[in-house]
């Protein structure tokens, strides 16, 4: 985000009424920053594509694992083991597996990285006074300056829900009323 | 849980003795997160000592393994027929031991059961440590390290492949898929603690440091939406992914002929005591630490009873796996696996080794079916040491007696491990001490950012007044009830 307002909530309790509240004025364009997650905000997040990659990426490491050996051991160099036929469905599912897993795993990590942004080493919310608490126990709020609803009075609507500090970030706008110190 | 801890919504406190909170810690989340980063910032006066002792352990280890890999693995006490003796002993044990971290971070993440957040992270460290000095081994024992690469199906200008009805190309992609894995859960958990150690850090250079192991997290809800289903579902291919890692290990000894070896109980056997091995390496490294960084109320009288009952359970499957192991021998008739089974192990060269394995995994452990010992560190620790030194004499009952005696009595030998075979698996333990030394001074080893959301979710809980609060706080079935009767 980099033009809106954000502010400081000191628990959970008075962030998620904040929450909450902008929700029902009708504010969509919302972020939150928060040490972990808050119930009020994931749950009405649009859910994650991250399991639907791990899936594909799954069945695509499993198909390939499979491959590879049918085609080390039963095409490309055919292997008689014992008299047991070349292409060993059950000798081959050892290896089909872990090669899924792997190919799943990968991607999930990938995946989380890379569809929430990261890695990002710098973000213009490090700038702003105090934020080295959301990941400790502080939550935040921001109302991004392209919500359609955006004005000045977010803030007021902010403090009221209890927060201990608004910042008006970006934008040419003077700040709106802050400084409530903790 | 009583009801003392629904009065008070964000206190979620419980006497120390009660033994059924899993979070004992009054302090506000900043208080928490930074006692428990304390260890980072904090000097460690004895630290050097500790790092040099078992550092010299680790350069002896380098030393040995160096020595064996330019002479050639006639050091070791290896003959013909044991040709595997220490190397695949202390092989399996060490992976073993590691699958207690993905037992406790992946299987217990799925059942929703709250004990297990204080001890994930440091169950998940044990886990890569211990795969680390699993790997070593298989490949020293190729003779030519150095051509472990061979194992892989790359394309060489021999034209030949690896042989992929062997077992041995599954254990090479089973043990590095699991490293893998392995590694990836656990830095994926430590995300939102390495930020908070970042925002946390008292100078620029561990500010800089942690900021980029934190690769920029800042708690964005975005970030918690791909991350909390990602991690779970990471989770859930950790789950099989440990079962079928042991599984598949055992299936080096289950798909040969070999008496004592042949069976179809491998796979469960393998991975029951693969699970009680490490449930003890935990106990063996949490005690310690819990008494040395204060964490009583992290890490409560709750967990370790609860780490005894899964021992007491997983005890009991590896001894009725003991029990069949017999019986099959005997109702099955076959000369070989009788002799095996009902002679050789009970009562010929390495009977000692069989009774002590039967004493020490199957008898000590029947203490943990007192409360007081369940809930006494210091018991622990050494039923610990006990189930340790016993899972391992199970790897050398069962890799080295059925090798020393096959099917041609004029080919029995008698096996004795060298010097170097001795100085290899001590040196192993110290390096994985050394390793797990650093970890402990450098990466917060409590999942903080889970500790304070677990705290939320039993005060919310509490507030609502929910029933089911029970369940939180405990696992293992007894619950509440259990608890009190013992």
């Amino acid at each position: 985000m980099r033009d809106g307002i954000v502010a400081e909530f000191d628990g959970p309790d008075g962030f998620e009424r904040a929450f909450v509240r902008l929700r029902a004025l009708g504010y969509t364009r919302l972020r939150s920053w928060t040490p972990y997650p808050v119930r009020a905000v994931v749950t009405r997040l649009p859910e994650s594509g991250v399991p639907w990659i791990m899936l594909a990426a799954g069945l695509g490491g499993a198909s390939l694992g499979y491959l590879v050996q049918w085609w080390c051991n039963a095409h490309d160099y055919r292997l008689d083991i014992g008299g047991r036929p070349f292409n060993s469905i059950p000798a081959y599912i050892p290896i089909a597996f872990e090669s899924g897993v792997l190919a799943a795993a990968l991607a999930g990590f990938l995946s989380i990285l890379g569809l929430s942004g990261l890695p990002r080493l710098y973000h213009p919310m490090f700038e702003v006074d105090g934020f080295e608490r959301a990941s400790v126990d502080r939550f935040w709020i921001g109302v991004d300056g392209s919500d359609p609803r955006f004005d000045e009075r977010v803030g007021e609507v902010l403090e009221a829900s209890g927060a201990l500090r608004c910042q008006r970030i970006g934008g040419a706008i003077a700040p709106a009323r802050s400084d409530v110190q903790p | 849980m009583t009801s003392a801890a629904i009065d008070s919504p964000l206190d979620v406190r419980e006497e120390p003795t009660g033994g059924e909170a899993v979070l004992l810690s009054r302090g506000t989340d900043l208080e928490l997160t930074d006692e428990l980063l304390a260890p980072l910032w904090r000097p460690w006066p004895r630290l050097k000592y500790a790092l040099a002792a078992t550092g010299l352990g680790a350069c002896a280890l380098f030393a040995a393994l160096t020595y064996t890999a330019i002479t050639g693995i006639g050091l070791w006490g290896n003959n013909i027929p044991v040709a595997w003796a220490f190397a695949i002993i202390n092989f399996v044990w060490w992976i073993g031991i590691g699958h207690a971290g993905t037992f406790i971070s992946a299987i217990l993440l799925l059942l929703e059961v709250s004990w297990r957040t204080s001890i994930n992270r440091f169950a998940e460290g044990m886990t890569l440590f211990a795969i680390v000095q699993a790997g070593l081994f298989p490949i020293f024992h190729l003779g030519r390290p150095w051509f472990a690469y061979w194992l892989v199906p790359y394309p060489s200008e021999m034209g030949v492949w690896p042989n992929f009805k062997s077992s041995l190309p599954w254990d090479v992609v089973a043990v590095s898929t699991y490293l893998t894995v392995s590694f990836l859960f656990w830095y994926t958990g430590l995300l939102p603690d390495l930020a908070a150690a970042r925002d946390r850090a008292p100078t620029l250079r561990q500010r800089r440091i942690y900021g980029v192991l934190a690769l920029g997290w800042r708690g964005d809800s975005q970030h918690w939406r791909h991350y909390r289903i990602g991690y779970l579902v990471l989770g859930g291919l950790a789950t099989p992914l440990v079962l079928s890692v042991h599984s598949i290990i055992s299936l080096d000894f289950a798909i040969t002929q070999l008496p004592g070896w042949h069976s179809t109980i491998f796979p469960p056997y393998f991975v029951a005591g693969a699970i009680y091995s490490g449930f003890a390496m935990v106990v063996t490294l949490m005690v310690p630490a819990r008494a040395i960084f204060k964490l009583g109320d992290v890490v409560t009288r709750n967990h370790l009873d609860n780490i005894a009952k899964m021992l007491l359970v997983t005890g009991w499957i590896v001894t009725y796996a003991y029990l069949v192991e017999a019986f099959m021998a005997w109702y099955g008739g076959n000369r070989f696996e009788m002799y095996t089974a009902l002679v050789d192990r009970p009562r010929a060269t390495y009977a000692w080794v069989y009774w002590g394995v039967i004493f020490c995994n199957c008898v000590v452990v029947q203490a943990l079916w007192s409360r007081r010992v369940r809930t006494s560190p210091g018991a622990l620790f050494v039923i610990a040491a006990f189930i340790q030194l016993g899972m391992w004499g199970e790897r050398f009952m069962l890799i080295i007696t059925s090798l020393h005696r096959d099917f041609l009595p004029s080919s029995w030998r008698v096996y004795t491990p060298s010097w170097i075979d001795w100085t290899i698996l001590g040196g192993t333990c110290s390096f994985f001490l050394f390793l797990f030394l650093l970890f402990l001074r450098f990466v917060p080893f409590i999942p903080i950012s889970e500790l304070k959301a677990m705290r939320r979710e039993l005060s919310e809980a509490a507030r609502a007044g929910r029933s089911e609060l029970a369940e939180l706080g405990d696992f293992a079935g007894a619950g509440e009830s259990g608890g009190h009767h013992a």
